[in-house]
């Protein structure tokens, strides 16, 4: 009760939940993508190559936004170029490019004389969210939603049949390079709620979460930006009530759903199948 | 119906195709009628699915023509419907087998359109034809492989296509979607359709295919089935597959 009180008396807390709910739910809708193709690591490494980019931003005195969005589409690049042009496989591509791009921001930001920022870009600080910051996780948002609307049918095929979807011309290239724009949004995006640090764990669990609970890829995705959001919104309320840190009380939220599912999923949960071969070798033992 | 006529529907000449240089295929050429079925065939590495990918343009050429139909592989694709090895497609992605049909439908679709209900009538009648209707709202992964590689020529079928590329269809697959598949392609063969198939069991290439291309990194030869299925002609591309048997005692 005091948690919704708080919300209806202290403008903060209503621009923290706002965007840390949109955070979860637009990373959930864009992780989806990324766990079906298998670049997990590369959530992580973009989330993490922004940060040169916010750095660069912060010294010329312009919105992070662009700066972000321009480290982060170039690390894409940058590892896309080094795993199709050498034997590095694409694993050890990632590590080599967002690292490197990580400490350049590190340096960058020593330079920018600005420690408590640094603090709270790796971190996040979700109290602090401003206005100005709403907005941007607002438009960021509908451009996620309006993408996966209009493009939803080319995204599915070209996750599930690269192939097929190559070969009756879908530019699986561009598609990539979509995505991964999309999802230098969605971290920039998170920079506030989350930090950069525990970006990827907003992107990846609530969208494993939906995928050991349904078949459908629309399913999924409405149900990841469902558990993002949930996670958002128990994970502030812990973070206001113990005074914890924001983005870990979210994550560690996200978490919780993501152990439920992982036991209980009436499919794929441990538990169910522990019992259904226990009662299969039960059944068996008689003959 | 379609016009039967007798020009070539795919045109390959002198096609050479390399992964960083190192050749995969060398100065291969051959044509295929409308209404015709043709197994590609070659031991292995002989460079099969390159061949079938390079057709498709999904990796470059270094040098040679592919006409489709007359026209570029560009003009040409939603006259086109391609089967990858299921290997190469994710069975845990959350979608059920009636929507993996629907995906035949999307490349007439366009962009920005939706499947309507006359599309998913069509899919679900394509996946009647493969005798997989009962599965409709299963994972595709909880399937066999032979009812996997069904509901795939089921998708295949809904996008309508004139020429039809399989690569490697019968890999783990039971006997009887095996039949269910040869039947149905050699069905389409007869509705003056082009089938080519990327095949690796020797012993059903004369039975299945009315012609065969016979690869060994080079084109060894291409023709009517009886042609290609000679001992002296298969030597030349497996010689060193024979020259092991030989050595171990077994006539061939």
């Amino acid at each position: 009760m005091e948690f919704l009180s708080g919300i209806l008396e202290y403008g903060f807390l209503q621009k923290a939940l706002l965007t840390s709910v949109m955070v979860g739910m637009i990373s959930g809708i864009i992780g989806c993508f990324i766990i079906l193709r298998g670049m997990a690591l590369m959530g992580d490494a973009i989330s993490h190559a922004v940060l040169p980019g916010v750095a660069l931003s912060y010294m010329l005195g312009v919105n992070f936004f662009f700066g972000a969005v321009v480290t982060g589409v170039l690390t894409a690049l940058g590892i896309g170029y080094v795993s199709q042009n050498s034997r590095i496989k694409n694993d050890s591509a990632i590590g080599i490019v967002f690292t490197s791009f990580f400490a350049v921001g590190i340096i960058l930001i020593t330079f920018a004389k600005s420690s408590t920022d640094l603090y709270h870009i790796l971190f996040g600080n979700v109290l602090a969210v401003r206005a100005s910051d709403m907005w941007i996780t607002l438009i960021i948002g509908i451009v996620i939603v309006a993408v996966v609307y209009l493009f939803y049918k080319e995204l599915l095929v070209s996750s599930f049949d690269p192939v097929m979807s190559a070969a009756y011309g879908l530019p699986g290239r561009l598609i990539h390079y979509l995505l991964m724009t999309l999802l230098t949004l969605v971290t920039v995006a998170s920079l506030q709620t989350v930090g950069i640090i525990l970006v990827v764990a907003m992107l990846i669990t609530p969208a494993s979460t939906a995928y050991l609970l349904t078949n459908r890829l629309w399913v999924m995705i409405y149900l990841a930006a469902g558990f993002g959001a949930l996670s958002a919104v128990v994970g502030l309320y812990f973070s206001v009530k113990y005074n914890l840190a924001s983005g870990a009380a979210i994550v560690l939220a996200s978490a919780v759903w993501f152990i439920l599912a992982l036991a209980f999923s009436p499919k794929q949960g441990v538990l169910w199948r522990h019992f259904r071969s226990r009662r299969k070798k039960a059944a068996l033992k008689g003959l | 119906m379609l016009p039967r006529h007798r020009d070539p529907s795919v045109s390959v000449d002198s096609l050479f195709v390399s992964y960083h240089g190192k050749d995969a295929l060398r100065d291969v050429s051959f044509t295929l009628l409308p209404g015709s079925m043709t197994g590609i065939i070659g031991p292995n590495g002989a460079g099969k699915s390159t061949l079938m990918k390079s057709l498709l343009e999904l990796i470059p050429r270094d040098h040679g023509e592919v006409r489709i139909f007359g026209g570029s592989v560009k003009e040409t694709r939603t006259r086109i419907a391609y089967v990858p090895q299921r290997s190469e497609i994710d069975m845990t992605f959350p979608i059920t087998v009636i929507d993996t049909v629907l995906l035949g439908t999307y490349p007439k679709l366009g962009l920005l359109k939706r499947p309507r209900r006359q599309h998913k009538e069509l899919a679900y009648h394509c996946l009647e034809k493969v005798g997989m209707e009962d599965f409709g709202s299963r994972q595709i992964g909880e399937l066999s492989g032979g009812q996997q590689q069904r509901v795939f020529l089921a998708r295949a079928l809904a996008q309508e296509a004139e020429l039809f590329c399989l690569d490697e269809p019968f890999v783990g697959v039971d006997a009887a979607s095996e039949e269910t598949i040869v039947a149905i392609l050699k069905e389409l063969r007869d509705q003056n359709c082009t089938v080519l198939v990327v095949h690796h069991d020797l012993s059903k290439a004369e039975v299945y295919f009315d012609g065969l291309v016979l690869l060994n990194g080079e084109l060894v030869k291409a023709g009517p089935a009886r042609e290609v299925c000679r001992p002296d002609i298969l030597s030349q591309a497996y010689a060193a597959q024979l020259t092991f048997l030989e050595k171990n005692g077994v006539g061939v």
